[in-house]
Parts: C-alpha cells; structure tokens; sequence
C-alpha cells in the first residue's frame, strides 16, 4: 500500500528564476520527512511539483515503482493536505470524506460506512451532516485529514496544515496527525517554516535555503549537530566565530580567532577541516568566566532567563551571545573570558 | 430600541424615494387613461389599452423575439463568459491585465457605436441572417455582465477546492462541473438575470440589427410610439415593470434577493 517517495535532481524555474536547483531527496515507505525553511525556500514548490499541480524543467518523481513526472495530478494519487483545509463547502463534512472514494467509483453504501469511520477515527463522526463552515478550524483540519485518509495513498502530503491554528491547537493537532499517520504507516511529506513543529512530528527534516536542501537528518542530528553555518543559524546558534588552526598536540588542535585568542580543541570535532573554520555553538555553549582559557571580552547588556543570564559581549570576533552563572553573575561591563563546551561546539566549513 | 432620525435626513430619504417611484406611478397611472392619447393624471379609468396590447399583433411576435434573443443570447454570453471569467481569475498572475479589460469593452464604447459596429461586422460584414445576428449582437452586449458577476464571485473562490478535488482523483473537466460550478452557482444566475434584463431593455444594439419583419418589443415600442401616440405605450411598459416585479419575486422567494447584490 504505501510505498517510498523519490525525488531525483528536481530543477524548476519561475519565468527566469531558478527556485529549485538539482534537488534529490527520498523518503523511506511509512517514513514522515518534513521541508523545513523559510518563505521561498522552495519547499511549497517542491510539494507543488509531486502533487502534479506544477512542472519541473528537470528531474524526476517516482511512488515506488511509479514513475509520476509526467501523470496529472488526478492520477498521482496522493492525499493532500492543505494550509487553508480546502475543504468543499458546497458538500457536507460526510460527502466531503467520501469525495475521493466516489471518483473511485465505489459504490455508495460502502464509501459512506468508510468515511463515517474515518470521521469516527478524527472524532467528528456527529458533525458528519454539517458543511463545513460550520466548523471551527481544528474540526476543518481534521475533516481535510480524514479526507485525505480516506482513500489510503501510498503517500501523504502536508502543505503547512497548521498555520491558521492557533498555538494550543497547534500542538494537539500535530500529535493527532503524527499518531494517525504512524498507525497507518503512510509514507509522509510535510512542508513547514516551523522548526519545532517540524522537529516534533518527523522522523527526518530537511532544511532548504534557495532551492537546495542543506542538511537532511533527524531533528537530534540537525539539533546538535549542522552540518553547515546556515543550519547552525537556523537552529538556533548564536554564535559563529571564525578561526584557524594554528598547530595540533597530539588529539588536541591549537586554534587561534581574530585578535590572538588561542582555543585547545578537541580534534574529533575537526572532521576533513585542516585550516580555516568556524566555531558554532549556543549561547549555551560558552562559559562566561572571570579567569581561565577562552575568548577574552567586555560583558554588554545581561538578561535574566530564569535558567541562567544572558550577557551579549563584545570580543575581538565581533559581537558573541554567551550564558553565565546564577550565582554571583558578574556586572555589565566587565572584563571576562568566555569558554566553549566543547560537547556544545560545532566546528564547520567557513565555505558552506 | 429604534434609532432616531434627524428630520431632514428622513425628509431627504422620502425626497429620494418620490423620485425614485414617481415615474412608475405616472406610468402606470396613464396606462389606465381612457383617453386616445397619453396624459398625466388619467382621465376616467379603463383597461382597454391593455386589452389593446393583444389586439396588436406585431407586439405580441416582437415580445417572443425578445425573449428569444434574451434567453438565447444570455445563455451563449454565459458559455463564453464563465470560462472567461474561470480563466481570467485562476490565471490572474500570468494573464497580462489588459485582457480583462477587453471583456468589458462593450460597456466601456459608446452603445450607438458599439450597435453600429456590429451592424458592420455581423450583418454586413458576416452575412448573417437577422435572427442569428440579434443573438449574437446580444451575447456581445451582455458579454461583461457575465465576465465580471461570474468574474467577482470567482474572485473570492478558494482555488485549492480544485486541486484538493485533483489530488483525490478528480480529473480537471469534472471538477470544474462538480466543485467549481456549484460555488460560484449565485454569481452564474445572477449574471443571468443582469444580462438578460440588460437584453430584454436594450435599443441601441437592436435598433441597428433588426431587420425586415425581425424586430424586438422595444423598437416595436419605438416604432408604434412614432405612429400612434396613445396610453398602449404606457401599458406594455406597466407590464415589463410586473414581469420585472415577477423574476424578482421569484428570485426572492427561491434564493433570496439579497445574493444579487452581494
């Protein structure tokens, strides 16, 4: 029934920009794989493209061993789930379920008692009379949802299904999707801007920037670990200082920043990098002290996080967020040294 | 709790109204003359000018052309108009924005020009026989009616209805006819009854493309006003005014007048 998802070398064009450049990316059978990235990354685009509602210039699509470039979108059948529910609203909550078993040609009874237990599984099985603009929008969404179930497609599709809810919502509706999507083992394509969200519901996240996918991992990987400074900014590092190696000991790589600051570094971190890179890490993941190894810096503004404080700091690198203690924090404008974690440092290719 | 009315505001509003149904009460008021001509306020009261209507043959054949080329020239303005509109909307972004303009361009030319063209291009130019070219003349005239009502109620259509349809395997032809059309069913009936009023009234286009023993009840109007000036006139327009009255109820009593104006 469901079946794995591939994308090979997928270009597309808008007129004369290139919104897709050569991406390839697959998705395992009863595997959930989100498209993390910020408006016109290409995400929607891509989604657009597998749906069949827009052409690739280049590449291909394949559902298993199902070659779909060229299918209409009526023929690919894929269960679509969209931002805006896109519910019929000339057909009540049950006709609409039913819709996709209809063009099945199956026949009445039997397409009605299948989308009443649909409607029974997303619980909306007393609203089955309504029209749709009866309902509220998780009720929408959930309609949109077993509509898209309904028909049990080898692949699923999510088109930011959770923007127009509100926050609350937001969360109930994603585990309800993921605990649905995971009893039915659908293969799964999720488009979203929201890393949380994307990190809470996927099994792998790809995060796209200009038509390209940066990193596909699992959200654990991306989280910890990017694989290039646009991920470690997009994740949430605050931090990203040049460097450059200046010597080894042993396991040990001397490393020296703007302004002289030498760093000892672990190097297991250092991968392939022999020369320049660059020191990813959190706010978290540098130590404000009085005295010791680090970056030397003058302590700027500090801000209470309940956790910890919160200094930005001037450092001959530029301008680094770092975390420091609760207790006895020192005051704004202090002279203090600032020491990485190194479970919590990232080391990256300055060219990526 | 009523709202309170400043007096002059409310003597306006009766202005407004007076001037609104004085013309209809004038007419109808003169249909009922028993003189030979028209006058304002009858002098004693009788039917039989509508009881002449009847007797004129020549009335009762134009009305049936007129409602003839209506019905007809609606329906044909409806089947180009809707997938015009249908593409003019969903291709909003790559059309360019001159072409919707084009749909209104017979409202946009002055009628007597835009009559006099058609004589030229349809009557002359085609060939075509009389009947024939009043339809189309007629489907040319209210050709932005049905592009820009059928247009506005596309225009607040959720076109992902349509590709959710796609996605569960309903090709292209039927999800126009089974989700499209019954959403923007309001808008297509509404641009029906616009468009055929607005045929049904009109002079200016008729006026040059009627012919030898063809004619429509307004230039028949027209044409019996010039020989005979007597309260028939005034009869026949009292019953386009109850036939108008009639649709309209009819519309409110199936689906509500209020959808015609929203």
């Amino acid at each position: 029934m469901t079946a794995s998802l591939t994308i090979e070398n997928l270009s597309a064009h808008y007129g004369t920009t290139q919104v897709l450049k050569d991406l390839s990316l697959s998705v395992a059978a009863g595997e959930l794989v989100s498209l993390l990235g910020s408006s016109g990354c290409g995400k929607t685009t891509t989604l657009r493209i597998v749906a069949g509602f827009l052409q690739p210039t280049s590449g291909k699509v394949r559902l298993g061993d199902r070659n779909l470039t060229t299918l209409p979108a009526h023929a690919r059948d894929i269960g679509l789930v969209f931002q805006n529910y896109a519910l019929f609203p000339h057909l009540t909550v049950l006709d609409n379920v039913a819709f996709g078993l209809k063009q099945r040609g199956v026949a009445k009874p039997d397409r009605i008692k299948r989308a009443m237990a649909m409607l029974e599984r997303v619980g909306l099985a007393p609203f089955a009379d309504r029209l749709p603009v009866a309902l509220s929008g998780g009720q929408k969404q959930r309609v949109a949802l077993a509509r898209a179930l309904v028909i049990e497609p080898p692949l699923l599709m999510f088109d930011e299904p959770l923007s127009n809810l509100d926050a609350k919502l937001r969360i109930d509706m994603r585990v309800e999707i993921r605990q649905l999507q995971r009893a039915n083992g659908t293969t799964s394509l999720y488009v979203t801007h929201d890393q949380e969200e994307a990190f809470s519901i996927s099994d792998r996240v790809a995060i796209m920037n200009a038509g390209r996918i940066l990193q596909l991992d699992t959200p654990e990987v991306l989280y910890r670990k990017p694989a290039n400074a646009f991920v470690a900014r997009f994740v949430g590092f605050e931090n990203l200082i040049r460097m450059k190696v200046i010597g080894r000991d042993g396991a040990t790589v001397i490393a020296e920043a703007a302004g002289g600051t030498r760093l000892h570094l672990s190097q297991d971190a250092f991968g392939s990098i022999k020369d320049d890179f660059v020191l990813a890490t959190r706010a978290d993941g540098l130590v404000v002290r009085r005295d010791g190894e680090g970056i030397p810096a003058t302590l700027g503004t500090r801000t209470y996080l309940g956790r910890a404080y919160q200094y930005k700091c001037q450092a001959a690198a530029g301008e680094i967020t770092a975390n420091g203690p609760l207790f006895d924090p020192p005051e704004a404008g202090a002279q203090a040294v600032l020491t990485p974690v190194s479970e919590q440092c990232c080391i990256l290719d300055p060219e990526d | 709790m009523p709202t309170r009315v400043h007096p002059l505001l409310g003597a306006f509003a009766a202005l407004v109204f007076l001037f609104l149904l004085a013309p209809l009460v004038i007419i109808v008021g003169a249909s009922l003359s028993d003189t030979t001509y028209l006058t304002f306020p009858p002098q004693g009261l009788s039917l039989r000018w509508f009881a002449n209507i009847f007797q004129i043959e020549a009335f009762r054949r134009t009305a049936i052309t007129s409602l003839q080329v209506a019905f007809l020239g609606t329906a044909l303005s409806l089947l180009i108009g809707v997938p015009a509109a249908y593409a003019l909307n969903r291709y909003r972004v790559e059309l360019p924005r001159w072409l919707s303009t084009l749909f209104v361009l017979p409202i946009l030319v002055p009628e007597i020009v835009f009559g006099f063209s058609l004589l030229k291009s349809i009557t002359i130019g085609s060939g075509l026989p009389v009947f024939p070219s009043l339809i189309l003349g007629h489907a040319l005239l209210v050709l932005p009616y049905s592009v820009r009502v059928v247009g506005a109620s596309l225009a607040s259509f959720d076109f992902s209805i349509e590709e959710a349809a796609m996605s569960l395997g309903c090709p292209p032809l039927r999800t126009f006819l089974t989700v499209v059309l019954p959403n923007i069913q309001a808008g297509v009936i509404a641009a029906f009854i616009l468009a055929f009023i607005t045929s049904i009234n009109d002079v200016s286009v008729s006026v040059f493309l009627t012919g030898p023993g063809i004619s429509t009840l307004p230039i028949q109007i027209l044409a019996h006003m010039e020989q005979f000036f007597d309260p028939t006139i005034a009869s026949v327009s009292v019953l386009l005014m109850l036939v108008t009255v009639g649709v309209m109820a009819i519309i409110e009593a199936t689906l509500g007048l209020t959808f015609l104006t929203k």
